[in-house]
């Protein structure tokens, strides 16, 4: 199971470094979009406006990274995976590579946002703790969802309506959580509640795919 | 007679909370009568509660046996639970106008409930994305799976944790009961059971009338 896992999580890593098409869209995507806000905002931005820009443009920088994970190889290949490899190893392969994907694309944004926009963080540790948190929440709903999208014939539409819903309680979790961290340095209690909540949401989720991810698998 | 106890038992029951819910002394607090709003406005989301977990258990059983049956229940628990969930919605908004001076205030209560009708949209959105009945089948349960857990951490969790809810009874534990008295809970009890079981009565209508539809369109087809 763990080599299976390691040879389709470095066929993506491999993939993706051949056609280097996901990453750089997305960066161009992060690129522009802040670049808009900046325009807009015109540089006198206050501490919410910040932190909301930043989690929607990371929300939307998610949905369009994630949503090729099942359609961009041809449906015999995913036919070729099902019968060498478990479906719970492709699942965990496909989260673990968007996993890595998305707190990339996490960083890339944050530092976009510095170029641009401004530091405004005063926790430094508590927005990181959240930002990572996030990733990997962001990754694990996206990959389940797209997994379920890639089922049905119009996959990007479906893609948003079904995955929008699904991430608002991450979201407002670490909206909240990342507002902490413009106020204070401090890990308060609240604070730990929300990365407590969020950490357990990713639990949840990853169990959720591991257990029904055969059932959509096979086909 | 054996098997329908329990829609008899609703009708009392619902009865006796309509006419009881309007002259039970209710304790003197600031919102004054339209505390009574709790006796069929919480009920909504109970029921709602309700036909979502028989929904869910129906996507469980679908997944692990394969009949279409359970496939067709979970769609109309959906179809069932969406409707509970406006109603909630509505009463909700009809008391907020009174209570709060208007009918959508910003309230982890109210965001939840909205978030978790949008997520069961979008479980109907999908099954009419998807033409092939065995592939929609499986596809949707994994989904609803996914949503009722999500529903529960927005109904059952959020609303918890957070510190600035506007509904009365908050902050002692359970966010939908906090400061009635023993007379309200005569009432409110039997109204909650009253309506959980109303709606499993529709529910099952429902369901019953959708298999002979399906049942005569396929004798149509063979004539």
């Amino acid at each position: 199971m763990i080599t299976e896992i390691k040879a389709l999580f470095i066929k993506d890593l491999q993939l993706e470094l051949k056609q280097k098409y996901a990453i750089n869209s997305i960066v161009l995507y992060v690129l522009s979009t802040v670049f808009v806000a900046y325009l807009s905002y015109k540089g006198n931005i206050d501490a919410t406006s910040w932190n909301v820009m930043f989690w929607i443009i990371l929300l939307f920088a998610a949905v369009n990274a994630t949503s090729k994970s099942f359609v961009q190889e041809r449906p015999s290949r995913h036919l070729y995976y099902y019968t060498m490899a478990a479906p719970q190893s492709v699942i965990i392969a496909k989260i673990l590579y968007n996993s890595l994907m998305m707190i990339l694309i996490a960083i890339i944004t944050f530092v976009v946002f510095q170029l641009f926009l401004g530091n405004m963080i005063v926790g430094n540790a508590l927005f990181f703790a959240g930002l990572i948190l996030g990733a990997l929440g962001f990754a694990s709903t996206l990959t389940m969802v797209a997994a379920i999208a890639s089922r049905s014939d119009n996959n990007f539409a479906l893609m948003a309506v079904l995955s929008f819903p699904l991430m608002l309680p991450f979201l407002l979790s670490l909206i909240k959580l990342s507002n902490i961290a413009l106020q204070t340095s401090e890990f308060t209690a609240e604070a730990m509640k929300l990365l407590g909540m969020t950490f357990g949401l990713n639990l949840i989720v990853i169990m959720l795919s591991y257990l029904l991810f055969p059932y959509l698998w096979k086909e | 007679m054996k098997n329908n106890w329990w829609k008899i038992l609703s009708i009392l029951l619902l009865l006796y909370a309509i006419i009881y819910g309007f002259i039970v002394e209710i304790p003197d607090s600031n919102i004054g009568d339209t505390l009574r709003n709790v006796f069929y406005h919480v009920g909504m989301w109970f029921a709602m509660l309700g036909v979502m977990f028989t929904g869910f258990v129906n996507s469980l059983k679908f997944l692990s046996k394969g009949d279409m049956y359970n496939d067709l229940k979970a769609n109309q628990s959906v179809l069932v639970g969406v409707f509970f969930g406006l109603l909630g919605i509505i009463t909700g908004m009809v008391w907020a106008e009174f209570t709060w001076g208007e009918p959508w205030a910003n309230d982890p209560h109210l965001n939840g409930a909205a978030v978790s009708l949008l997520v069961y949209f979008a479980y109907l959105i999908l099954r009419s994305a998807i033409p092939d009945e065995e592939k929609r089948a499986r596809v949707s349960a994994v989904y609803n799976i996914f949503a009722f857990v999500i529903l529960i951490v927005f109904v059952g969790i959020l609303p918890r944790l957070s510190n600035d809810t506007l509904h009365p009874g908050s902050g002692d534990g359970n966010p939908a009961f906090g400061d009635m008295d023993a007379q309200m809970r005569y009432v409110f009890y039997p109204a909650l059971i009253g309506w959980i079981m109303l709606s499993q009565w529709v529910l099952q209508i429902r369901t019953r009338s959708k298999v002979i539809e399906e049942f005569i369109e396929e004798k149509e087809l063979n004539l």
